[in-house]
């Protein structure tokens, strides 16, 4: 059955008195997790819709992922909770024959970091998001565990394991990881004080922002229970930062700003070597994600020139290592 | 020997093609594919003429820090685990100075209109 076909078949029963789809559309995919979008004809109204899926066989979460279940419940949490974020409509069944997956609300807005970081139009957004990213990622901390899925705790001496690991698994030497790892395991912090639940990939591209500032936060794929202070990290990655480097929040606005409004809205102080030290962490990460790609693209079957050219991205991280752990001194 | 033109001037002459001719004709995915097709290809026209000189004076620098010879990769390799061992780090003589030039030259090829990159090249 094909996707058309099967959407076709449920969507009366999953959208009560829905009629139809029109304009369906497949926005990305690779070989694990598909996004389309549609829309559902409904009398009293049509409904815009995102679909997320993994085909049958790709349902198992491979390694990091929380899984397309987890990621339905953590958006539905989120929602009720305040946090800008799609309504959950729907999560596929067996009988489906979709696989697993969920159908949520299409929310409308720009995620393309250029766009965001330059356009007139969101030149208001740009001045408030630093201090809105505190906020939310204030209150995605503030989720009660005791209602959220099952997730995997991650500690730093677990994630430098992992990260290690990877990277050897690449067999191709570069110095600057090694400094970058050993650093990292010389000025691990102490197990964090609070335990949360931490977005895990909170930045440009699971964004979605209009010209008043944060609409939705997307991609719950890498969420984990672990250090809040992660999250303050990720976001200033300067992988992030679209060629605006001086400002660490994705290129939008000060460390400040952010840590400000997040004191406000979590009651809970930031740690800011701690932050420094998940940017530093967040860093190497995007670097040996890079190098992933490009192994990816050796091993095939999605053989891709855009996969081949991230896998020179690597670089960049690098010189950001750098920079934050040798900087060279000017006169 | 082998016979003119070079690889560099055959993959300007496609690059050019692609980027007068057949760029203004596509649009959408197939228009930011041959984007990043182009990348490539500048990328690749900048190793070829940048490579051998980066790579000479990397084994040079690679050599007197780890005081023994060998292959690029062999001295890179020898270096990673010298600095996973905690033998070598940001505190050995030279060390920074080497991993900032290697990391220079790479960047000069992979990305250079990278941010950051200009900003050090630059010093401003």
């Amino acid at each position: 059955m094909t996707i058309e076909s099967a959407i076709k078949t449920g969507i009366a029963c999953w959208f009560p008195g829905a009629t139809g789809i029109d304009r369906l559309a497949q926005l990305s995919g690779g070989a694990s997790q598909e996004t389309w979008s549609f829309d559902v004809l409904h009398p009293s109204g049509n409904i815009a819709v995102i679909l997320r899926r993994a085909p049958s066989g790709y349902g198992a979460a491979p390694g990091r992922a929380a899984g397309l279940e987890a990621e339905a419940v953590l958006m539905q949490q989120a929602c009720e909770a305040g946090i800008p974020s799609p309504r959950v409509r729907y999560v596929l069944r067996g009988e489906d024959s979709l696989g697993s997956g969920f159908i949520m609300d299409r929310v409308e807005g720009e995620t393309i970091p250029r766009k965001i970081l330059r356009d007139a139009e969101f030149a208001n957004a740009r001045n408030m998001l630093a201090s809105q990213l505190g906020t939310v990622i204030a209150g995605i901390h503030a989720l009660e565990k005791s209602r959220l899925p099952k997730l995997r705790l991650m500690t730093v001496a677990g994630e430098l394991d992992d990260l290690a690991a990877e990277y050897k698994s690449f067999d191709w030497p570069r110095p600057v990881f090694d400094l970058a790892l050993r650093w990292l395991h010389d000025n691990a912090p102490a197990p964090a004080d609070s335990v949360t639940l931490v977005h895990g990939d909170f930045r440009h591209g699971n964004l979605i922002i209009g010209p008043e500032g944060i609409r939705a936060v997307l991609d719950w794929e890498l969420a984990h229970f672990g250090d809040p202070m992660e999250d303050l990290g990720w976001i200033c990655v300067n992988s992030w930062r679209f060629g605006e480097i001086d400002k660490p929040v994705g290129g939008l606005g000060s460390r400040e700003d952010l840590f400000a409004a997040y004191e406000a809205a979590a009651g809970r102080a930031v740690d800011v070597p701690r932050v420094m030290f998940w940017e530093t962490l967040g860093t190497l990460r995007w670097g040996i994600m890079c190098c992933g790609m490009m192994q990816r693209f050796r091993a095939g079957p999605d053989y891709s020139m855009e996969r081949a050219m991230i896998g020179r991205r690597a670089s960049e991280t690098e010189i950001d290592l750098l920079r934050l752990l040798a900087p060279r001194r000017r006169a | 020997m082998q016979d003119q033109p070079t690889p560099v001037e055959l993959i300007n002459a496609v690059a050019e093609f692609l980027r007068a001719d057949v760029a203004p004709q596509l649009s959408g995915h197939a228009a930011f594919k041959l984007r990043v097709g182009l990348n490539a290809l500048d990328l690749v026209v900048r190793q070829l003429t940048h490579e051998a000189s980066g790579d000479a004076a990397e084994i040079e620098r690679l050599s007197k820090l780890l005081g023994t010879s060998g292959s690029l990769d062999d001295l890179n390799r020898l270096l990673s685990a010298r600095i996973a061992s905690g033998e070598m780090g940001f505190q050995t003589p030279g060390l920074t100075e080497h991993v900032w030039q290697t990391t220079m030259d790479k960047l000069a090829i992979d990305q250079p209109n990278y941010a950051s990159y200009k900003r050090e090249r630059d010093g401003s």
